[in-house]
C-alpha cells in the first residue's frame, strides 16, 4: 500500500493531546493503523508530551500517596493480556472494533445511485459514517463547513486535483469544493467525518437531509 | 526525563544568553559517543536512568525503584491533570491510578522507542480523558512488537534523551507559542486552534521510529 495523502501535524498533535472529538479520533487511528509514516510522527508529538510532562510545574501529592498507590498494586488483578483487537477484511482494527467485523457487517443504508452509507455511534461533537460508491458512480457533489477527513479503504477515488487510493486521507475544509468519482474497480468504501453537516448541491439528497442524518 | 537541578539551572541561564549551552550540548554529544561504544547503561551527569528503574519494577517488583519513580512522576502528572481541569482532588486519585498502570504495564513499556516521561504521558492522557469523560479516543491497531529482550544500548539511549531535548527546545520558544504546545497537551485546544508548525525538532524522533517500524515489518514478511 503506497500512501500519498497522510495526517496533518495539526491532526496528529491534536490526536496526541487528546483534543479531538471521536468522529475524528477513530479516523485519525485507523489511518495511523495502516501508515507507518503516520505512526511514527505520532510517537513524535507523543514525545513532546511527555516534554510537557517533564517540564510541568510539580503539584506535591498527599502524605501517604505512595503508600496508598503500592496498596492499590497489591489490590490490583493480575493484568490480564487484553485481546488485541482484530482486523477485518480492509477494515483496521479500530474500525473493525465499532462495526463489530468487517465491510460484511455494515448495515448499509441505500443514498440512491447505488451509493450508500452507514453512520456509526460517536459522540456529537463530529459525526463518522462509512461510504460505499461503485465504480464509475460520483458521490453526490457536495461542499464543506467545518472540517471533513475521508479515508479511502478500498477502492479509489479521484476529484478535479487528485487521486484518494487506499490508506489516503483527504483533509477538507471550508475552501474546498469537489465532485470525487469512484474509480473503476471494487466499488469505493471510505471512512468519512466531519464536525458539521454536509450541504449537499443536488436537490434530492438536500431534501432527505434531515431524515437520513446525513 | 528531568534535569537535575545543575542541568535546570544551566538551562535557566541559558535564556538569559549564558554561553553555558554549548557547554552542555558537547557534553550531551560526550556522552552519546560514549554509548556508541556500548558502554553500560548508567545514570550520568545527575541525570538519573528512569528507563533502567521502570526495567526494576518490571523484573524484580523493585519497591525502591518505583518510589523513585514515584516521587519524580506523580507530581508532575497531578499538575499536568490540574492544568487540564481536574480538581485537586481528582488529580491526586488519578495521578495515582497512573501511577499504578505504570507498575502494572511495566512489561509494555519499550525503552527504545519512549522515554518514561514520554509513557506516563500517554497512561495521564487516557486517564485524562476517561476521568473528565472526554471524547472516546480509540488507539491505532497493535503493532506485534514489544520490548525487545535486550535493546541496542544506544536506541535506549537516544530515546530516553528526547524528553531533555524536546523540553530545552520548548524552553526556547517564544513564551506564546509554548504556552499554545503546552495547552494542546493538557487536552485544552480544538484542532483548528493548533498551530501547523510546532517549531520543534521532531525529525529525528519520526526517523528513529520509521526505522525501528521497517525493521519490524521486515521481520514479519
Amino acid at each position: 500500500m503506497t500512501i500519498r495523502h497522510h495526517l496533518s501535524d495539526q491532526l496528529l498533535m491534536a490526536y496526541s493531546g487528546g483534543d479531538l472529538p471521536e468522529a475524528f479520533n477513530l479516523v485519525v487511528a485507523t489511518h495511523v493503523s495502516l501508515c507507518d509514516e503516520c505512526r511514527a510522527r505520532l510517537g513524535a508529538f507523543d514525545a513532546v508530551g511527555g516534554a510537557v510532562l517533564a517540564e510541568t510545574d510539580t503539584v506535591a501529592m498527599s502524605e501517604d500517596s505512595l503508600a496508598s498507590c503500592l496498596d492499590r498494586i497489591e489490590m490490583m488483578p493480575q493484568a490480564t493480556a487484553r485481546k488485541p483487537l482484530q482486523r477485518a477484511g480492509c477494515f483496521p482494527a479500530p474500525l473493525a472494533d465499532y462495526i463489530g467485523g468487517g465491510p460484511d457487517a455494515v448495515k448499509w443504508r441505500p443514498l440512491g445511485m447505488g451509493v450508500k452509507q452507514a453512520m456509526l455511534r460517536t459522540g456529537r461533537s463530529a459525526s463518522a459514517r462509512l461510504l460505499y460508491i461503485p465504480a464509475g458512480q460520483a458521490v453526490p457533489d457536495h461542499g464543506h463547513r467545518g472540517l471533513e477527513l475521508t479515508l479511502v479503504l478500498q477502492g479509489a477515488f479521484r476529484d478535479d486535483s487528485d487521486r484518494f487510493g487506499p490508506g489516503d486521507i483527504e483533509i477538507a475544509d471550508e475552501a474546498v469544493e469537489h465532485t470525487p468519482v469512484a474509480e473503476s474497480g471494487p466499488a469505493c468504501i471510505c471512512l468519512a467525518a466531519t464536525d458539521a453537516p454536509l450541504r449537499f448541491n443536488a436537490l434530492i439528497p438536500r431534501l432527505a437531509q434531515p431524515f437520513l442524518r446525513i | 526525563m528531568r534535569k537535575s537541578p545543575m542541568m535546570f539551572d544551566a538551562c535557566q541561564a541559558e535564556k538569559s544568553g549564558a554561553p553555558l549551552l554549548a557547554q552542555q550540548y558537547a557534553a550531551t554529544e560526550q556522552m552519546v559517543s560514549c554509548r556508541r561504544d556500548g558502554s553500560a547503561v548508567q545514570a550520568d551527569n545527575g541525570n538519573t536512568d528512569w528507563a533502567a528503574l521502570v526495567l526494576r519494577v518490571r523484573d524484580h517488583q523493585d519497591k525502591a525503584a518505583f518510589a523513585a519513580l514515584f516521587r519524580q512522576f506523580a507530581p508532575r502528572v497531578k499538575a499536568f491533570l490540574m492544568k487540564s481541569g481536574a480538581d485537586a482532588a481528582l488529580a491526586e486519585e488519578c495521578a495515582q491510578d497512573v501511577m499504578a498502570t505504570l507498575w502494572q504495564k511495566s512489561h509494555l513499556f519499550d525503552p527504545a522507542r519512549a522515554s518514561v516521561a514520554t509513557w506516563v504521558f500517554t497512561i495521564a492522557r487516557n486517564r485524562r480523558i476517561d476521568a473528565l469523560r472526554k471524547s472516546r479516543r480509540p488507539e491505532p491497531e497493535d503493532l506485534p512488537w514489544g520490548p525487545e529482550p535486550e535493546p541496542d544500548q544506544a536506541e535506549v539511549y537516544e530515546a530516553q534523551q528526547d524528553t531533555d531535548r524536546l523540553g530545552a527546545a520548548l524552553a526556547q520558544l517564544p513564551a506564546k507559542q509554548r504556552a499554545l504546545i503546552e495547552r494542546a497537551y493538557y487536552g485544552d485546544l480544538s484542532h483548528s486552534e493548533i498551530a501547523t508548525e510546532t517549531g520543534l525538532p521532531l525529525g529525528t524522533i519520526k526517523s528513529r521510529i520509521r526505522l525501528a517500524l521497517e525493521k519490524l515489518r521486515q521481520q514479519m514478511s
